[in-house]
């Protein structure tokens, strides 16, 4: 049996997304820019886009701006609102768990002479606004919260944050790539400035994404170029890719609360046929948590065996080991919620998707099973069924 | 990327297991850095009859740890001793960058386990030993690792 559960790194198009896309792939290639008909209908079609995007998450269609994914979308956001804020203050908030599309950008921006404050989160991986709160100090220009984080799948109180962050008439962005399209997000409930999404993530193609930026947002340009996109992004816009992100938004309209409410049955009855496996433990928070993501730790066996061992039993799923990401350490999130080196070596994240059936989810639990017990009896660790670290320390 | 031959030394280890009279164990790594090897050999007229592993650890640490033992089983102690992690490298048709640490594991446990031999059996410590460390391998090569 072959079963995707990597929906957490990218998702099958689906056929409604590639349906759409094939015209302007072929027949209907204009450029938007052009005034004369086949520039008029392909500018029709990016604002049709434009339109189904916003609608998704309570914005106006003049405040999407389409990009080439989630990291573009996360660098415009934290690049264009520090330096148009950098006269007010140098100070910026995020934390810890974020993707390395939003901490190597602060990276950057602590080199240019920012100050970047990272917030530390509890074991289940949640962002306190009181943290927050604390945080916030006359030079704070940005505060930067996920709203959903990809490894473990907790989902942050972006509404809380968005309020104290309106009370201090501070910049609100959220990476929302792995939230957007699977959980209800409302810009202005959440008083949001900015907002990244990618469409890869929702069935939709890869290389292209969107930033929403709040009407009336000071940012800078990020991407110099023709003026497209209202003079906010250069580049003869990906109409294909913009009428695919068009129609995954639209999808997931329709279907986004029915899907969460099956997905979430299906990763919780996963959940329960894993835990059994002694010395395994969920990551993440257990409920508030995107629908998909079902993720654990595995004591004596490492992430990166697990993944080959699934995939030689036709899973697809990633971990966050060290091995994985050629790394001595874990992945920072694993790291930051406090886990054991020993423990966030063990990872294995599988992620479901609106496409995965209830055969699939008892594949996945016999499949996780017999590569647990594959690789325990390799390893030197496990004695007696337990992993005895101690004397190997 | 690895390579056909690590996937099938990794999906089909040879060589996995424990030797309950072995004549030399020899166990390199740490949990802290997620690999470790353990070398189990049987020696009789010089030349190691049986040779086994386990290891907890990725690809290919897996992968290593059994090219190294198919290499070394029926060889005489004197070959044994030549084994280098370049030698396993090759073997398995190339490694990634970040993963050769886990070759060099292999040569590390292998030389573990022979000098658990030597030792065990009162028998002088060819040259070629001497300088086998006991410290961590990867974390050697690894600056970030505080162990």
């Amino acid at each position: 049996m072959f079963v995707y559960a990597d929906n957490a790194a990218t998702t099958p198009v689906s056929d409604a997304v590639f349906n759409a896309m094939l015209p302007w792939l072929h027949d209907r290639y204009g450029n938007p820019s052009a005034i004369y008909s086949v520039g008029r209908e392909a500018k029709a079609a990016v604002e049709d886009a434009r339109v189904k995007v916003a609608s998704l998450i309570g914005a106006r269609p003049e405040e999407i701006v389409f990009t080439a994914g989630g990291s573009e979308s996360d660098n415009y956001a934290l690049k264009g609102t520090a330096y148009a804020g950098r006269k007010k203050g140098r100070h910026i908030i995020s934390t810890k768990i974020e993707h390395h599309a939003m901490l190597h950008t602060l990276e950057w921006l602590e080199k240019q002479g920012f100050e970047v404050t990272l917030l530390d989160v509890d074991s289940d991986g949640l962002v306190s606004p009181d943290d927050v709160k604390r945080a916030v100090s006359d030079n704070t220009i940005l505060i930067s919260v996920m709203a959903a984080n990809n490894e473990i799948g907790t989902i942050e109180p972006i509404a809380e944050i968005g309020e104290i962050a309106a009370a201090h008439k501070i910049p609100f962005h959220t990476d929302a790539v792995q939230a957007y399209g699977h959980i209800p997000l409302n810009v202005r409930e959440m008083n949001l400035s900015t907002l990244s999404l990618s469409a890869h993530k929702l069935r939709g193609p890869k290389g292209i994404g969107a930033l929403y930026i709040k009407n009336g947002t000071h940012i800078d340009t990020f991407l110099h170029g023709g003026g497209q996109e209202r003079g906010r992004r250069g580049g003869t816009e990906n109409v294909a890719g913009i009428v695919g992100l068009g129609e995954a938004a639209y999808q997931c309209s329709l279907h986004m609360a029915e899907d969460a409410k099956r997905v979430t049955a299906l990763r919780d009855r996963l959940i329960a046929g894993i835990l059994p496996i002694p010395y395994s433990r969920l990551t993440g928070h257990p409920t508030r948590r995107l629908p998909g993501n079902a993720s654990f730790c595995i004591e004596g066996i490492e992430g990166e065996a697990i993944v080959l061992t699934l995939d030689s039993l036709g899973v697809m799923a990633s971990s966050g080991s060290a091995c994985s990401s050629g790394s001595l350490d874990p992945s920072h999130v694993l790291m930051a919620i406090g886990l054991p080196h020993v423990v966030a070596h063990g990872s294995v994240r599988l992620s479901l998707g609106p496409q995965n059936t209830d055969a699939e989810v008892d594949y996945l639990i016999s499949a996780v099973h017999k590569t647990a017990e594959d690789l325990r009896a390799k390893s030197p660790v496990w004695e007696n069924n337990a992993p005895m670290w101690a004397k190997f320390e | 990327m690895y390579s056909e031959k690590v996937l099938d030394h990794f999906t089909h280890p040879r060589n996995v297991g424990e030797i309950a009279d072995a004549d030399g164990v020899g166990t390199v790594g740490n949990p802290r850095c997620g690999d470790i090897m353990r070398f189990y050999i049987k020696v009789e007229d010089g030349r190691i009859s049986d040779i086994t592993f386990k290891t907890f650890g990725c690809g290919a640490a897996v992968a290593t740890s059994s090219m190294a033992t198919e290499l070394i089983r029926g060889k005489t102690l004197d070959e044994a001793l030549q084994l280098t992690n370049k030698t396993v490298i090759e073997a398995l048709e190339g490694l990634p960058p970040q993963k050769i640490h886990c070759s060099v594991l292999a040569e590390e446990a292998l030389r573990a386990a022979l000098v658990d031999y030597y030792t065990k059996h009162n028998l002088p410590l060819p040259k070629e030993l001497e300088t086998t460390a006991s410290c961590d391998v990867c974390c050697r090569n690894e600056p970030r690792c505080d162990k």
